[in-house]
This record gives C-alpha cells, structure tokens and sequence, in this order.
C-alpha cells in the first residue's frame, strides 16, 4: 500500500501490538515478551522472535501474524528470525501483559526460579486470595498449570513461571 | 526461521561431525520419546495424568524440532526429513526411548530416568564453549524442570504407596535401568567434544546422572538393580525391534506424500 518509503521503526513496534497470542488472545506480542529486537532498512523490517517453549503449536502462526502485521504497516519486505538469545523467560512479559492476563482470568506467573518453582499458594486471579492449591501441573496448554482456590471455590490456572 | 548460528556453522573437521553426532542422538531422543509419551494420550489413568504426558510429549517434540533445524543449519536436510525421512538404522536413540510403554509405572520411571539424564545434560550444555548451543540448552531447561516435578511426585507416589503399586515400580525399574544407562552410551566424539569445551565425556554425565537419580529412587522406596549392565547399541543404529514398528507408525503420512505441503 505503500511504496517508494521507508517504514520508521515507532510504526512496526505499534503494528506489533496488534499481534496477539492465538491461544491468549487478550495479549500482544509484545505485551509477551516475544519481540527480541527490530531492524529496519528502508522498507525491509526484519523481526527477532525469541520462543516461549519450544513445543508451543502457536509459534508458526504468530511467526506469520508478525510477518503479515509488519506487511500491513507498509513495509515492503519482512523477515521474521527465531532467535535463543536473550532467551524468552516469563520475567519479560511486561506489567501491562501481566494485568491483562489476570483480567483474562489467568494468574500471571511469579518470579522465575532456576530450581523448583512454587506452584502453590498461587494467587487466585478471582479474588486474590492465597488459599490456592495446585492440581495439575499441566493443564489447557503446556504453559498453564491448573489450580482451585478454596476461598472463591472456582478453578483457575496459573501462567508457569519459567 | 534462523537462529543465531556463527559459530555453529563455522565448525570445521572432526568437530563439526562430532557436534552432528550430539545433536542427531538428542534429537533422535527427543522425537521417540516425544512420541511414546503421546501414546497416552487419552489413555491415562486419570486425565492429569493423560494431559500431562500428552504437553511432555508436546515439549519433546519441540526440542527435537530445534535441533533438528540446527542439524538443518549445518547442512543436513530439513527437519521434517530429518524425522520422518530416515529409517531405524539411521536413528540415533537409545534403547531406553525404543521400548514400547507397557504400564504406567514402566512410562513413570522411563519418563524420570530420561527426564534427569536430560536435565544433567542440558545444565552441561548451558556452559557449552560453543555458544549457540549453550543458548538452545539454557532455553529448554526451563520447560524441562515441570517434567523433573512432575516426574519427582509420580515416582515417591507410587514407588513408596501400596504394595502393589511399588511392585510395579520396582519391576519397571529393573527393566528401564540398564537401557537407561545406555543413554551415556560412550562415541567415538566423546574425546573431541570434552577437549573442544563443548559437553563433558558421557561417563562423567553417566556418573553426575546416577548422583541424581540415587536419592529419588531411594525416597520412593526403589532399588536400582546390582551391577546392571548397560544396553547400549542405540547410539550406532542397533535397536530394539519397537523402534522399527514405532517409525513405521509415525512415518505412514508422511511417507504417501513427502511433498505434500500442510
């Protein structure tokens, strides 16, 4: 739609926040912490995308959402890399992401730990309270864990810290 | 599509087929043992315990995946040729991930075996001289610690609960554990890859590996056999006849269309 320009790189990081999480779609891209850099050329932009688990099926389809959005913005050639350096950790998903995940009704995840990570005690994304215990280790999709709060009586799940 | 690679695709000689070596006998791990864990999936015993092999089985796979594409990245064919191109002899697993799942309890202690000789690499890897590795291991090692939890729970659950269900675990262990130690299986590269910096010789990981297992076995109430000697074979292509009719399986697909695109 575009042509003849250059694309500055403001405009790719807002075309990136339109890109969301297929399997969290309340969350960016960004918001997650996937977007390890951006480089622009001219009209070529070119996107580092650090994973967050390696197995996680909405990888490729975010890998062509960030494509198509970059396109969309006016660039005029994209190019999306996988990179492992820095590597993705939950830390980074930002303090707009982690409201958004809890009004989605997934507890954000809590520092990372190199070790054993707490999974109990996770605070309910419902009313806060801290008497919660862990029932799945896995649960919807392999970043969640699964967790009833015994004040609220629902169950939730946890965002793993990782 | 590319990660950051210099350094990989540098390597030159004897370093470069020992580092092809590495990765093909991780990567081989990871898709069969990915693929055994799958078979649970809607056939555990309760559906945690299903849900839970099914998102290992998801992990495995994608750590197979990426190294594969590294594999890919040094010259060898696409991952998905890599995977489902080759036959069992050109495999590089160990016997321990071949073997067909039986029961839980044989699933439970192959699964933390397995799980804890990964963990022992991957943090030997983490402080790799060669950095693009090191950067994929400290990356994977975050999934892999809800796999040693979960794993962990399952072993002092049913090793130390009722008679029967240690029986069982018992049993499954002395059957898993001589194929596990087949997992530091000794190569031909060991000698290149400690000297370069790049992994520790497999016996100095076999021995960090049992360090590990030895307290968990003896929380769950378990013994490992005496003087168990190891399977090995896996490492140059000799399988347990289940690997063939594994692959057979999950290369049917693929192998009526190769080209088919997805």
């Amino acid at each position: 739609m575009v042509s003849n320009a250059t694309i500055d790189e403001a405009t790719v990081w807002r075309a990136l926040a339109t890109v969301t999480d297929p399997e969290i779609p309340v969350i960016s891209v960004v918001d997650m912490g996937i977007v390890a850099g951006v480089r622009v050329d001219g009209d070529t932009v070119a996107v580092d995308i650090t994973p967050t688990f390696s197995g996680c099926p909405a990888l490729a389809v975010i890998r062509e959402n960030v494509r198509g959005a970059v396109l969309d913005a006016g660039a005029r050639q994209a190019e999306v890399r996988t990179v492992y350096d820095p590597p993705w950790t939950s830390d980074r998903i930002t303090p707009d992401g982690r409201r958004k995940l809890k009004e989605f009704g997934l507890a954000p995840p809590g520092k990372r730990c190199a070790t054993t990570p707490d999974l109990e005690q996770v605070p309910c994304p419902f009313c806060d309270s801290n008497k919660t215990q862990m029932e799945s280790i896995f649960g919807p999709t392999l970043c969640r864990s699964i967790h009833y709060c015994q004040a609220c009586q629902q169950s939730f799940e946890y965002f793993k810290p990782v | 599509m590319n990660a950051t690679l210099e350094n990989l695709e540098s390597l030159g000689g004897s370093l470069r087929d020992a580092v092809k070596s590495l990765l093909f006998r991780m990567a081989d791990d990871e898709i069969v043992i990915g693929h055994r864990n799958s078979e649970w999936t809607g056939h555990g015993p309760i559906l945690e315990a299903d849900i839970a092999f099914s998102s290992m089985a998801q992990d495995e796979m994608g750590h197979a995946q990426v190294y594969y594409q590294l594999l890919h990245e040094m010259g060898e064919a696409d991952p998905d040729t890599l995977a489902f191109g080759r036959s069992a002899r050109e495999y590089r697993c160990a016997s321990l991930v071949s073997l067909a799942k039986r029961d839980w309890a044989f699933s439970i202690v192959r699964q933390f075996l397995y799980d804890s000789a990964e963990t022992v690499r991957l943090a030997a890897l983490a402080q790799s001289a060669l950095v693009s590795l090191a950067q994929v291991a400290i990356k994977l090692r975050g999934e892999e610690k809800y796999h040693m939890m979960h794993g962990r729970s399952w072993m002092l659950r049913l090793g130390a609960g009722t008679a029967e269900s240690h029986d069982k675990m018992q049993a499954a262990l002395n059957l898993a554990y001589p194929h596990a130690l087949g997992l530091f299986e000794p190569t031909e590269f060991d000698e290149t890859l400690a000297q370069a910096g790049i992994l520790p010789r497999e016996e100095e990981l076999r021995q960090q590996w049992e360090s590990a297992v030895v307290p968990v076995l003896r929380d769950a109430t378990l013994v490992p056999p005496e003087n168990a000697t190891p399977v090995y074979g896996g490492r140059v292509g000799k399988h347990p006849p289940e690997l063939k009719e594994l692959l057979e399986q999950m290369q049917v697909v693929y192998k009526i269309d190769p080209a088919a695109k997805w």
